[in-house]
């Protein structure tokens, strides 16, 4: 994986390079490898994907206009998802059809709540306190396979758009877009502690569909 | 009985993603090391997180429309002509 990350990494600072002297084919590959993803994180702040595409397209301005800026300290990605951000705010604001960002909301942060249900553990005061009643049991023999079936996509779109914001930010920019830690704090001003803990709720509500998932596969 | 020292599985399903994400301090990660080598069930749950994590990665993406292709290549243009 580290290789394909650095060669991605070249490919893209050639692009790059080529883009700064006027390269039309550069421009349209740059353009094919990051809009997908920049449409889906736009969406999670706009919610309208017309909007989503507006904001995008605003966005790809906003990279060409700041390309002699762009230092290379942070990766292409990074940097693109940083101005998307941005101007997906100022949009939202404008449309006032905000999805609420601004301050963290406590049941997001609400540490005492634990992720998987109370219920599915002995009780305080009996033998076994703490351990599992109702186990988790496998998903199948293979469920890497599986879990790449248009189905299971499904499942998995469906779930992450049932996350709070926050949380949904936190497990696109982390787990799909593959961006680190480091640059999600970054890029959203949270601390690491915070985005671990944003992290930890959507990554259980998503393996938690995923298990309701492949139960009803078993019936 | 349960060594108080010793971690429950209630308390591990909540540690794993600071587990994965190596933010625990030491001796609590070689508690979640231990309590995982121990613990069949556990140690399928942290098995079916890797597992999300991995299927986050593959979500297809759905492409751009041709429309916004090129609208966007023409401002490229215009701009390169500024």
């Amino acid at each position: 994986m580290a290789d394909k990350d650095s060669m991605v990494v070249a490919d893209e600072l050639l692009l790059l390079e080529r883009l700064r002297m006027g390269d039309e084919v550069a421009f349209i590959r740059l353009l094919d490898l990051h809009s997908p993803s920049m449409i889906r994180l736009a969406i999670v702040y706009v919610t309208n994907r017309g909007i989503a595409e507006e904001v995008v397209q605003d966005t790809w301005l906003g990279v060409l206009r700041g390309l002699d800026r762009f230092e290379g300290r942070s990766s292409l990605k990074t940097w693109i998802f940083h101005i998307l951000i941005n101007i997906a705010k100022t949009r939202c604001q404008r449309e006032g059809r905000c999805v609420p960002f601004s301050s963290l909301s406590e049941a997001e942060l609400d540490f005492s709540e634990p992720t998987v249900v109370t219920s599915r553990f002995w009780p305080p005061n009996t033998p076994y306190e703490g351990s599992w009643i109702s186990f988790p049991h496998r998903w199948e023999e293979n469920p890497e396979k599986h879990l790449l079936s248009q189905e299971a996509q499904a499942c998995l779109h469906k779930a992450i758009n049932e996350l709070l914001p926050r949380q949904k930010v936190i497990i696109t920019l982390r787990d799909i877009e593959g961006l680190t830690a480091h640059e999600v704090c970054s890029l959203l001003q949270i601390t690491e502690a915070n985005q671990r803990v944003l992290l930890h709720r959507a990554r259980a509500y998503v393996r938690r569909a995923l298990e309701h998932y492949f139960d009803e596969k078993d019936v | 009985m349960m060594d108080s020292n010793e971690l429950s599985c209630k308390e591990v399903v909540e540690l794993v993603t600071d587990y994965i994400e190596q933010a625990l301090l030491p001796e609590m990660r070689t508690k979640v090391d231990e309590h995982l080598t121990n613990c069949p069930s556990c140690a399928l749950y942290y098995m079916q997180v890797q597992q999300t994590i991995a299927a986050l990665r593959t979500l297809t993406n759905e492409a751009v429309f041709p429309e916004t292709r090129e609208e966007l290549l023409q401002q490229f243009r215009q701009l390169r002509e500024e």
